[in-house]
Parts: structure tokens; sequence; C-alpha cells
């Protein structure tokens, strides 16, 4: 059976894209290759350290584990789809929150879905996919409430 | 009140960082690109019969060590290690055969088949015959004061390898052009490859160029490894042609590159009655791996830490470094210091119990104190700490009460004091004569260092200090990337010196441009003057004498001093020691970027409860069997507990606003600390990484004859009580 | 051997009738759904197939609900989704703390229970609570439907009885009497395959669940049976020794692994000794 590349449609950061790729080419490929997105990185390719962490549908994954065909019609938000201005993003550079950075954009995504008020029980179960090894996770999480402080309570 | 220095700005890399927009060398790619593939042995020793290549050629371009245009070794020290193995096989994922291809999954279905008669390994140390380096320490008389000791406590203590696990795998881009190459990559030291290329490549300086990418952390792991990736990635461009890309996967990146050295260090220490070290003799085994790359100076290090913060009249150090048939072990942050101070602080537990004595009172009796000489003789200057920060520890973390309330319980906490001698051993500043440049530009300044920041915040650090020391806003104060091109050799990023050595250059390159600029603007200058470029070279501190070959005198400009308390509680159910606090206290003369420092030792810290608990590599036929990370156990965040993190500043005076190093001293208190809070405990635990599988059957620990009941002859496990006039006989002590 | 992606195949049925039409006529074929395990797999060469069967848009697999007293999970039900089950909280909490055990959020968002029954690892986290719970497995092919109790699904290490043209539907829980207890003791806090994960009900009958000390995830009837007849928890924890069969591997040692399963079965014992309202 010779598979037919049928384009897999889907939002990509808001703007609709279609790609013709194998369907079983992995979402991080995808986004790294396909559609130039370096943003999202690969740490391990085994869902073990989360750096390549995106929302599909709201929902944090991990893009080394997801077929692209799989995100059909769904919408898909990476780091880039945050364009620098989240909160978190500027918290992150201002409290310790990155060191080498190649965490982050997972650790941002991640935290992202937390919403904007998480308790610190709620940040570290939700970041414990996320490896990192230069911070002791502890700037992360002031980052995060540092972020959260200025972010309005509904 | 300094502007910058001292005072928390947003770090430089920050916004590029947060944002996804860094680039790290896999982010890369260039026109005509083909990736590069490492075809390794399989067994640990051997030699080369045959190799045979069974895939179709086209497309591929194919490397071995009769390509090599210049010399097949790895430039560092001893110049034994082969870039691509030529017919013989020294460890297991060593390697042999490079291949090219643009399509990766041709690449990566290639088969290749070494054939190999395989000869018998050395994978035990202990057995090995092979020694790279041999150190010897010598102060007073050992066995003497050992005969007239009240009590000899011995011990033996042993670490296992560690792996780096930046979350960045190891990877590099070589671009051939003009007869040279350009390489860009992940990496600590860009003049380590440019001098490891020049001479494998038979290249001149000027065709060799080396750029550093965002580096996604390095610890160590990326200090000599990227000189081999890098000419690897170098051959296959050169031999095609074309841009090559190696990126190593994880589980190629864990089983083939280097390691923490694993150790085995034994103690025999002679006390007095009354908890005063009288005598100290050390053994230290280092495990190398099958090349010497860095040993050597991994055991310096050890051996000049490895009695730990403490003043005693007579001590001998002796430590070998030895090959076995394993994939070489290189640079990890606290390089050979966290082992020799693990042992020396878990054997000063061991004395206090043997003793009967508090462990604070045994510390604080014998700490070293500004004033007193170390083993080399080195004597040290008012910025000595150990007391300070010991006082503030067990302050702060309620030692006492807790040591007391703990009793009994599952819970437990421990305590370990430790130094670390900031820059290069001894006249290693002055032999890597580092250079630092700085350059007016229209906007402001520009800094010209060869120093990569691998995350610890380089670039703000060298930032500030220009600023502070110029009078300029510190976003006028850019950083050029650490490219060969432009930047002169600062020397490695590395051994704790980035903001004390190369910082200092900086700092005095920024006053003597403030001087020559007067009351212009650099922009003024350059109109009015043309160019203006400020180099500055390493000045030894004057007075620091250092003797390579009687290893006597300064080892180091200064010393950090480190104090550090973990809570922990046992799981009798599992055996898992979960820690639950941290409290440490940590005097580093200067912290430049306060947040930066406490990212350090905090990660310093998590880095270290891995090494205590759970990291394990686990060896098979010589190789790394558990190259995954699902089976390497690094802390996640709920293995991590609140860390109470206190900067005390004992200003070094000759570092940029007193800084010492700082990088790698959080790493080396953890494991004692760890091990001293499950001794706590009543547990006899000695090795790290205590697992669980140890630790629930780990034996009791024997009570020691205590100071009142010290009897002549008696013998306690791992104790010996000397007559007057009698040597002791070596021994092994406790149970294991 | 790492297994190229451009020659495998991908059929996205979207109904459950065409892809048992599939499975049936148009095989062999590897069913896959949350993905959490098939690029390690594909990355290890461990595929024999290279035809591939997506069943994520088989709307027929999802969802949670109560059928006359038992609790049906959709195979598509991810953790998540039973984490976040009201019914599943209420009727089983032992599958919630599996549930929320198993690696950490992303790979929550992801696997499904149809897939960690599937794919048969003797160390599936939610194994042991679906043996202790008795639960049934609903097989459907494209032309019957037969339900397995799970104690009977596997047949051997990564074996069951499933034929190659069927899939697993759901998996159904009946009401549980007793309290119950579920712990999985891993190689850390999160992230982790387990060493010793247990599952327990206590009730008149007990009834006790193994994963990581056999080949599969194990009923102890013996000793289920001896602390039913009032053994002691020592001689209870004697007679595990004899139905549990752990080894040495990369993460840890056959010793351990009894040691710890011994602690399991008194933590459980003393855990759950409480009056009977009492809930994990």
């Amino acid at each position: 059976m010779t598979p037919r590349i049928a384009p897999v449609a889907f939002v990509l950061n808001g703007t609709r894209v279609a790609l013709r790729v194998h369907p079983l080419k992995r979402l991080l490929d995808v986004l790294r290759e396909d559609c130039g997105l370096t943003g999202t990185k690969e740490g391990c390719g085994e869902g073990e350290c989360g750096a390549c962490t995106v929302l599909v549908d709201g929902k944090a994954v991990n893009a080394c584990l997801v077929p692209v065909a799989q995100v059909r019609g769904a919408a898909v938000t990476t780091i880039e789809g945050l364009n620098g201005r989240h909160p978190l993003q500027r918290a992150f550079a201002e409290h310790g929150g990155a060191q080498c950075g190649i965490c982050t954009p997972g650790m941002v995504m991640v935290a992202a879905a937390l919403g904007p008020h998480p308790t610190l029980d709620e940040v570290r179960t939700g970041l414990a996919g996320n490896l990192c090894r230069c911070t002791g996770y502890l700037g992360i999480y002031r980052s995060i409430a540092k972020a959260s402080k200025g972010r309005k309570r509904r | 009140m300094a502007r910058y220095v001292g005072r928390n700005v947003v770090r430089k890399d920050g916004a590029a960082k947060t944002a996804g927009t860094a680039r790290y060398v896999d982010d890369v790619t260039w026109p005509g690109m083909l990736f590069g593939r490492t075809i390794r042995s399989t067994i640990p020793r051997g030699t080369i019969s045959g190799i045979r290549l069974d895939f179709d050629p086209a497309g591929f371009t194919v490397v071995d060590a009769r390509d090599i245009p210049g010399r097949n070794v790895v430039s560092l020290i001893a110049d034994d290690q082969p870039c691509l193995a030529d017919g013989v096989i020294r460890h297991a994922a060593e390697p042999v055969i490079l291949l090219a291809h643009e399509d990766r999954e041709t690449l990566t279905a290639a088969r290749v088949e070494i054939d190999c008669r395989p000869e018998t390994p050395v994978l035990d140390p202990a057995a090995a015959t092979r020694v790279f380096k041999h150190i010897r320490i010598e102060k007073g008389s050992v066995d003497d004061a050992l005969s007239r000791a009240d009590l000899v406590v011995e011990g033996e203590y042993r670490t296992g390898h560690q792996e780096h696990l930046y979350i960045e795998t190891n990877g590099m881009l070589a671009v051939p052009g003009d007869g040279g190459v350009t390489i860009y990559g992940s990496l600590q030291c860009p003049y380590y490859v440019h001098k490891a290329l020049s001479t494998l490549l038979g290249l001149t300086a000027r065709q060799v160029r080396v750029v550093q990418t965002e580096t996604g952390g390095g610890f160590g792991g990326k200090e000599d490894y990227p000189s081999i990736l890098a000419g690897h990635a170098a051959l296959l461009a050169l031999k095609s042609g074309r841009p090559v890309k190696i990126v190593y996967d994880r589980a190629e990146d864990m089983i083939a590159t280097t390691k923490r050295h694993p150790s085995v260090v034994r103690h025999r220490t002679g006390v007095s009655r009354d908890g005063r070290l009288v005598a100290m003799d050390i053994t230290v085994l280092f495990d190398g791996g099958a090349y010497c790359t860095l040993s050597p100076v991994v055991l310096s290090r050890g051996c000049l830490h490895a009695t730990g913060p403490y003043r005693c009249d007579h001590v001998r150090v002796d430590g070998r470094v030895v090959m076995t048939n394993t994939p070489p072990n290189g640079a990890f942050r606290g390089f050979g210091a966290p082992q020799t101070l693990f042992a020396a602080e878990v054997h000063m537990e061991r004395i206090a119990e043997a003793l009967g004595m508090d462990p604070v009172r045994l510390r604080e009796r014998n700490a070293l104190r500004p004033g007193d000489v170390t083993a080399t003789g080195q004597v040290l200057g008012a910025d000595t700490a150990a007391l300070d920060v010991l006082r503030d520890t067990v302050r702060r973390s309620r030692f006492h009460e807790k040591r007391r309330a703990f009793a009994g319980t599952n819970r437990g906490i421990g305590l370990s004091l430790f130094f670390h001698g900031a820059g290069f051993t001894g006249s290693g500043e002055v032999y890597l004569a580092s250079k630092a440049s700085l350059e007016a530009t229209p906007t402001g300044v520009r800094i010209l260092v060869a120093s990569t920041d691998i995350g610890q915040g380089q670039r703000t650090v060298h930032a500030q200090i220009v600023a502070e020391a110029l009078g300029l806003p510190f976003e006028a104060v850019e950083v050029e990337a650490a490219d060969t091109a432009f930047v002169p050799d600062s020397g490695p990023t590395v051994a704790s010196r980035t903001t004390m050595v190369v910082g200092g250059l900086l700092k005095r390159c920024a006053e003597e441009m403030r001087e020559r600029l007067g009351r212009m603007t650099p922009a003024e200058y350059l109109r009015r003057h043309g160019p203006l470029v400020i180099t500055k070279q390493y000045e030894p501190p004057p007075g620091l004498v250092w003797d390579d070959d009687t290893y006597r005198g300064s080892a180091y400009g200064s010393f950090g001093w480190g104090c550090e308390a973990v809570e922990i509680e046992l799981d009798p159910v599992t055996g898992q020691v979960r820690p639950t606090r941290v409290t440490t206290s940590q005097e580093i003369g200067k912290a430049i970027y306060p947040i930066g420092a406490r990212g350090q030792i905090e990660g310093g810290t998590a880095q270290g409860l891995g090494y205590a608990l759970t990291e394990e590599v686990v060896m098979r036929d010589g190789a790394m069997a558990n190259a995954q990370l699902t089976n390497y156990i690094i802390p996640t965040t709920l293995d991590t507990p609140p860390m109470d993190v206190n900067l005390l500043e004992r200003p070094y005076a000759h570092g940029p606003y007193g800084a010492k190093g700082l990088g790698e001293m959080p790493f080396d208190g953890v494991a004692p600390a760890v091990v001293n809070a499950i001794r706590h405990l009543g547990l006899d635990v000695r090795d790290v990484p205590a697992t669980p599988e140890r630790v629930i059957d780990a034996p009791r620990i024997q009570p020691g004859p205590g100071i009142a009941r010290l009897q002549p002859g008696g013998r306690e496990p791992g104790i010996a009580r000397l007559q007057p006039g009698r040597q002791s006989k070596r021994r092994t002590g406790g149970s294991r | 051997m790492k297994t190229a992606i451009t020659p495998l195949g991908l059929l996205q049925p979207r109904t459950l009738k065409t892809a048992l039409q599939m499975l049936r006529d148009d095989g062999p074929l590897t069913p896959l759904a949350g993905c959490t395990d098939v690029y390690v797999g594909l990355n290890a060469g461990a595929f024999a197939g290279r035809r591939f069967i997506d069943l994520s848009l088989l709307e027929a697999l999802r969802g949670i609900d109560v059928r006359d007293g038992v609790l049906r999970l959709g195979a598509l039900a991810t953790f998540t989704d039973i984490a976040a089950s009201p019914d599943a909280r209420r009727m089983v909490p032992m599958l919630v703390a599996a549930a929320r055990e198993v690696g950490a959020v992303q790979i929550q968002n992801r696997g499904t229970i149809g897939g960690n029954i599937a794919n048969g690892s003797p160390a599936g986290d939610t194994l042991p609570v679906l043996a202790a719970a008795d639960a049934l497995v609903e097989l459907r092919s494209a032309d019957w439907v037969r339900r397995v109790p799970f104690t009977a699904f596997y047949t051997g290490y990564r074996q069951s009885v499933m034929r190659p043209d069927e899939l697993i539907a759901a998996v159904e829980i009946p009401a549980i009497g007793g309290v119950q207890f579920f712990r999985k003791v891993g190689t850390r806090a999160a992230q982790s395959i387990s060493k010793v994960v247990m599952a327990g009900v206590r009730a008149a009958q007990p009834r006790i669940a193994f994963g990581s000390v056999a080949p599969t995830v194990v009923r102890v009837p013996n000793t289920e049976a001896a602390l039913a007849e009032g053994a002691s928890v020592e001689e209870a924890q004697r007679v595990l020794q004899t139905e549990i069969a752990p080894i040495d591997d990369i993460r840890s040692t056959a010793a351990y692994r009894r040691r710890v399963a011994a602690n399991l079965l008194a933590q459980f014992w003393a855990d759950t000794a409480a009056t009977p309202r009492r809930r994990r």
C-alpha cells in the first residue's frame, strides 16, 4: 500500500495551514522543518523531557509523540504563537525562569495552559513533565508567581 | 551605590530564549546541508579486522581514519585519543566511521558492520594498571602523627558516574569554504575546538573558525567533547564539500559522551579525643575511562580539595586516575572536588559518630580560618568564610533543634561544609594567558570574549561589569557572539573563572577605556579618533606562587565557601529518600547578578540531589545500558524541595567588584549533606547514589566508642585504636 | 535500528464500523491512538508491521458513563478524562489515583485506557486496578462483540487473547464494595515507570493485584484467601512471595521488588483497616 499524501489541514498559531506531509511524521518535525518554527525543541524524543510541549486544542502534549495526522482540524499553539508578549515570557526573562533556555518554550507553554493564577502545587504538578537541568525549578516558580501577580483576577 | 553590579538586571538573552527565537545548533540549516552519523564500536576492547559497508553508496560521503589530513588526535592534554579509531578499539561506542547523506532516513538505514577481535577489557578501576596521573601532596609527618592519635577512624567512600543531561544534546554544523572550515555548535570553549581542528585537519589558525550557537546547558559536558564532534562534522564537510550537521539523539549522547569520574576515596584520620584532626591519610582513585582527556586536572582538583575545608598539620593525599576500557570521562561541574569532598564530609560525620560529638562542633573546631595554612602550604586570606557559612546555615536551618526533634523518626537532617578554589589551579591561569577586548561602537561598547553563555548568565554578568566600570547604561553594552573570527582567546568557560578571571579582564579594559574616552561618548570618540579597541591579558595576583612538581604553594587565588543542610524523609515501605528542604549559605565574594547567583545555587543543588539519590549510570560490558531519559533519573519538579539560599560576600581583592567563582561550588556539598541526613536516621550509607534499593538494605550504624569509652585495644568497625608506638595496619573500615 | 517513517502507512477510518472492516479485510494493521509509546517503539525498531490504523477519530470509543451501576470507559478515554470524571472519582477512586500518576500532564492528555491495556506492559499503571476491580474488556470485531474478564485477558508477556481483527471498545468496572487502595512505587515522583505497582480492595473477600512483579499484571488469589481467612499480615506476605516472580532489570532488582511488594501489602492492610465508610 503506497500511502497517499493527503494534505493535513489545521490551525497553527491562529492561521490555517495545509501541509502535504507524511501522516506519521512527528508534529515536532513538521513544526520545525515544514513550518520553519524552531522554537519547539527536541530534548529526548521519548516524551520524558517536555521540551517539545505544544498546545493542541488548549491541551499540553509532547509534539515528539504526536503524528501530524492527528492534529487535522485542531488548533495548535506553539511558543511562537505567544509572540513574545505573554506575561510569562517577560517574567521568565526577568526573574530567573530561563537560564540556558532550551526547556523554556516547553515550560512557558505548559505554564500558559495552567491559567493566570495557578497555586504552587498546581504549578509543580503541572510542570512535572518538563525537565530543567539549570534552575532547580525554583526560579521558574518565582517567574510564574510574578506573572500571576501582574494579571487581573476575575 | 552601584548602578548595575549587585542588582537584578534583565538578562541579555532573556527575550530571545523566552520567545523561542534563540538559535541552537539544530535550529540552524544551511543550503546544501548533509546530515552526519557516527558508526561506533560495540565492544569495549579489541582490534578491528574488517569494516563492511552494506548500502548503496549513491549520495553518501564516508570518512574513516585514513581521511584525516592532519593528525588523528583530539588535541587536549596527552593527545592520546584518536578522533576516529584506527584499527584499535579501547572503549564501547568509540567512533570508527562517519557517514553523511542528504536524507536522514537513508542515512539511518545504512548498514555498517565492524568486525572485531575482542580482547578482555579492564572495567574495574581497582584492577587497572595504566595510570594517567599520580599526584601526591604531603604536609608534616602523617604516619608519625597517626601513631600518636587518640583515635583513628577509617573509611571508604564511593561515587559513581554521572551524566550531564543538558537538555540540549551535543550538535555541530561544519561549513567548508576557502580551504578551511567554519564550525557552528553547542560548546563551552571555542578555542579548544579551534586548536583541536587545526591539529586534526592540518589547517592554520586563520583557516578554522568556530562560532558558538546558543547552548542549551553544558555543565562541563561540552568542554572537551565538542572537539571530537566538530572534528567529525568537519571531516565530512571537507570530504563532501558540503555543510554537514551532526546532532546526537539522546541515547547516543548518553552512551558516547563524557561523564563524571567515578571515585573510590579512602580516609584514615587521626583525631584527638577533643575532636581535633591531627593526621589525614587519604587515597583517591578516579576512573578516567579509555583516554587521558582532562583526567590529570580532574585528579588535581580532587586531591587539592580532598581534606575538606579543614586545617590539619599532617596530611598525605595520594591520588591516581587510571585507564579503563570505558568511554572517557571528563569535566563535570565540580571537576573532581565533589567526589573528594563527598568522602571528606561523610568521613567527618563518621568521626563525629565515633567520638559521640556534635557534627557542627567537630566542624567548627577544625574549619579553616583566615591565616591558616592548607595542605599545600597556602596561607588563607581574610576572605576565608568557612565558619561564617557554617554558623549561618546552622542557625537558619535550626539544625540542632531538628536533630533532636527528628531523632527516632523517619526524618533526618544532615550537614556538609565545603569549599571550592576558583579559576585554574596553580599556574594554570598564567599558562592560559587569557585575553579580553572591549570595542567602542556608535551606540556604546561591544564585549569581545571567548567566554560562552551556557545558561549561567555570562553575557549578563560581563555586561554589568563593563557598564558599571565605564559608567554607561547596561543597554549600551553589547556582547559579541563567541566567534573565533572576532574574539580573543579568553580561555575556556570552565573552572568557575568566567566572572572572576574574564570579568576581571573586562573591568580592566573598561577602566582604561573610560580614561581614553574622557568626557566623550563612544560615538564621539569614534568620529574624532577612529576605532578604539582595548585588550587586556591575564596578570596573576602578586605573590601567587605554585610548584607543579612538588604540588606546593597557592593552589588558587581564592576559595568560595559553602555550607548546606538537607532535610529528608525516608519512606520505610519503599526505601525512598525524599529531600524536603535545603538550607544553604554560600560565600562567593560578590553576587554580580543576584538572580543568576541564586539560580546557579538552586540548579547546582538540584543536580546534586540527583547525584545523591537517583542518578545511576548502569554499565554493562563497558557501556551505559540505561541510556534513555526514562531510565536515567534526574529530578522533576515533584522531586525538588524548597530551598533557602543565603549569599554571603567576603570580597576577593583580585576579583571584579570582589567576585570569586560561583558556578561549581553549589554542587559540591549536596551529596554529603544528603548522606549525612540518611546517617542521622542511623543507616550506614557511604556511597552515592543512595538509591532505594541500597537504602532499604543499608545496615545500621554501629555505635562508636565515644569519647568516654575509648579503651586501649578495642576494635569497632572502621575504627582502630592505636597503642602508643604501634603503626596501624591499613584496613577498610565498616560493614558494606 | 530506528524505523523510517516514509514506508509506513496510516489509515484513518471515521467510524468504528469502517475501522473493524479494515482490520478484518485489510490487515495486518497496528492500531494506534494516544501514541505515547508508538514513537518510542519506532525509534527502537520494535514494530514488525508497517501499516497502522488510527483510532482517534472513532467517537464510539470515547466517553465515560455509568450504565446499570457499571462504570463504562470507552477505550479512548484519556488519563486526563478519567481523572476529571465525576463518575470515575466516585466509583473507582483507585483508577483516578492511577491515572494521575501516569507520566505527567502531557502524557495524561494523550494516553488512553485502551492503549494501556493493549500495550500490555507488565508495568502498566492502570492494569492492577482493572485486575483488582474484576473489570471486563469489551472486544469488538466486524462480526461480533465479546466480553473478556480482565483477569483472563493476558496470556503471557505482552500477549493477550485479542485477535488481530479485534479492537478494545471499552472496559467496564462493576460497582466496588470495599475500601480501595492504590500505590505506585516508581523511579521518581513523576514521569516514572513503576518498579512495583499495587491496587487493592479491602472487603470480606479482598482483591489484590500487582504490576511489575511478573510477566503480566497478576492477581494474588492465595494471598487474598489467606487474608480472607484471617491470616496475619506476616503470613500473607509469605504467601505473596509465592505468587509473584519479579526480576532484576535496568530499573530495579528482584530483591527490592519482593521487599516492597510485601511492604505494600502491609501498608494496604493497615491503611484500609478503618470504618467501612472511609475511602481512598
